[in-house]
């Protein structure tokens, strides 16, 4: 299950980082970059382990990058720290209830950006930003915030198609059946 | 146990992150455009299912249409024609005003239609890739890219089968250009103008030996030729304000490009010698 879980998780980090290219329509429409990582990541720490949140992290991050004019790395970073820091108190979070998700994903959508710029200027690098960078950070929480829940649904669906279904187990006992009649 | 699984996997990332990042910016250049390659399958799957839907929509156009397309071009090849002479024969008196005043001609490349195949995913960056790579012959770093229109960027790292061009308007990139009938020099920047909208830019320091050191809106932008990577004269974009300095030798400008930045399809690279 989990190696199932993890593989199809790098699968549609690898999908959406190509799709984030290509896609102008959407970004052209809403003037601003949709992003899955951050959701994804949300995912990927309330369902698997730290190998998978790294995993993600890295192979994401560098898919990220390799397209973008970030410094190779930059995107690793925040990505695994969300997936950390869910990880680690995700005993504590209500994960099944949708409002949860979806406030995680608000979270990330909104910590990821402010990450990996904080990582820019520490490294040296001054990107443009403006008063549309502010649309774009909006967008991109909000877009955290429901793509979350929605992630869920998707990669419930893919394990229900993809793994066998639990063998349920019947409530009967033999050794508790009462007989009748005179044996 | 697992606590301290967890706390061994974070400075791990940490020590990748920090050794990536250290990386020599060729090296690092170099494994982008290998992971990159990572999407070459999907790239070629997106790239024939757009040629499906060409020849599809090829398919589904009617005769007539198709007939009156064909009688416009006709029409337009012939007044291209017409213009290409006229550009022949000034360009033929150009060289021998030239040749009279023994002044060696500006090298001008040729030009290679590229299609733009991806835009950079930070909003912060201006940069797109490009379907042009070191299998074209004379493909190389910081040729400039541009549309019939004008100026796009330069191309900034070349793989195979892709390059990476950074536009106009990149922190990165900084043109010297000159501006209005009076020449006047300066550096074309993203400035705060950029950071509003993709197409306007700002132009730093004008200066020039002109005693009449302004310029209007409306004025044409061109590219100097200094710096070594853009020819002089392509055109950049026009003049929309001068915002008003009470003091300083130099004007500022802001400028709004000719090619539109946010709708490119296609560019041309010019090659150079």
């Amino acid at each position: 299950m989990s190696w199932l879980n993890t593989i199809l998780i790098l699968a549609l980090a690898y999908l959406a980082a190509f799709l984030e290219g290509p896609l102008a329509l959407l970004r052209n429409l809403l003037g601003a970059q949709i992003t899955l990582l951050p959701a994804l990541m949300v995912y990927a720490s309330l369902t698997s382990g730290i190998g998978t949140v790294a995993l993600l992290a890295v192979w994401g991050g560098l898919l990220r990058d390799s397209v973008s004019e970030n410094p190779l790395g930059v995107s690793i970073l925040p990505l695994f720290l969300i997936g950390f820091i869910i990880l680690r108190k995700r005993d504590l979070l209500l994960r099944e209830h949708q409002f949860a998700q979806m406030a995680l994903g608000l979270a990330a959508g909104a910590v990821f950006p402010l990450g990996t710029l904080f990582l820019l200027y520490n490294v040296g690098h001054g990107p443009l930003l403006g008063w549309m960078s502010l649309w774009q950070w909006v967008v991109g929480t909000l877009t955290g915030g429901v793509l979350t829940p929605l992630l869920f649904k998707l990669f419930g669906r893919m394990r229900q198609a993809l793994e066998y279904p639990a063998m349920k187990q019947s409530s009967f006992r033999e050794d508790r059946e009462i007989k009748r009649g005179r044996q | 146990m697992l606590k301290k699984q967890h706390y061994i996997t974070l400075v791990l990332v940490v020590l990748l992150v920090v050794a990536l990042i250290s990386l020599p910016s060729r090296t690092a250049d170099g494994l982008k455009l290998a992971i990159s390659g990572l999407f070459l399958p999907l790239s070629g799957l997106a790239a024939s299912t757009r040629e499906v839907t060409a020849k599809a929509g090829v398919a589904l156009t009617s005769r007539e249409e198709l007939l009156r397309e064909n009688a416009q071009l006709r029409t337009n090849n012939q007044v291209l024609t017409f213009q290409l002479q006229a550009a022949a024969n000034a360009l033929h008196e150009y060289d021998l005003f030239r040749q009279m005043f023994k002044i060696s001609r500006p090298k001008h490349g040729t030009l290679q239609l590229a299609r733009v195949i991806e835009r950079d995913p930070e909003t912060w960056w201006r940069s797109v890739w490009i379907d042009l790579g070191s299998d074209t012959p004379g493909m190389r770093t910081n040729l400039p890219v541009l549309t019939a229109e004008g100026l796009v960027g330069k191309v900034v790292s070349v793989g195979k089968t892709r390059s990476r061009v950074v536009l106009l308007g990149d922190p990165g990139l900084r043109v010297a250009v000159l501006a209005g009938p009076n020449r006047l020099n300066g550096t074309l920047t993203a400035g705060s103008a950029g950071a509003r909208e993709n197409n306007m830019l700002d132009i730093e320091n004008l200066f020039g030996e002109s005693a009449d050191r302004t310029v209007h809106p409306g004025d044409a932008v061109e590219t100097w030729g200094v710096g070594g990577v853009f020819p002089a004269g392509i055109p950049v974009g026009k003049v929309v304000d001068v915002p008003q300095k009470e003091y300083g030798a130099t004007t500022e400008a802001r400028v709004r490009l000719s090619a539109n930045l946010d709708a490119l399809e296609n560019v041309w690279v010019m090659i150079l010698p």
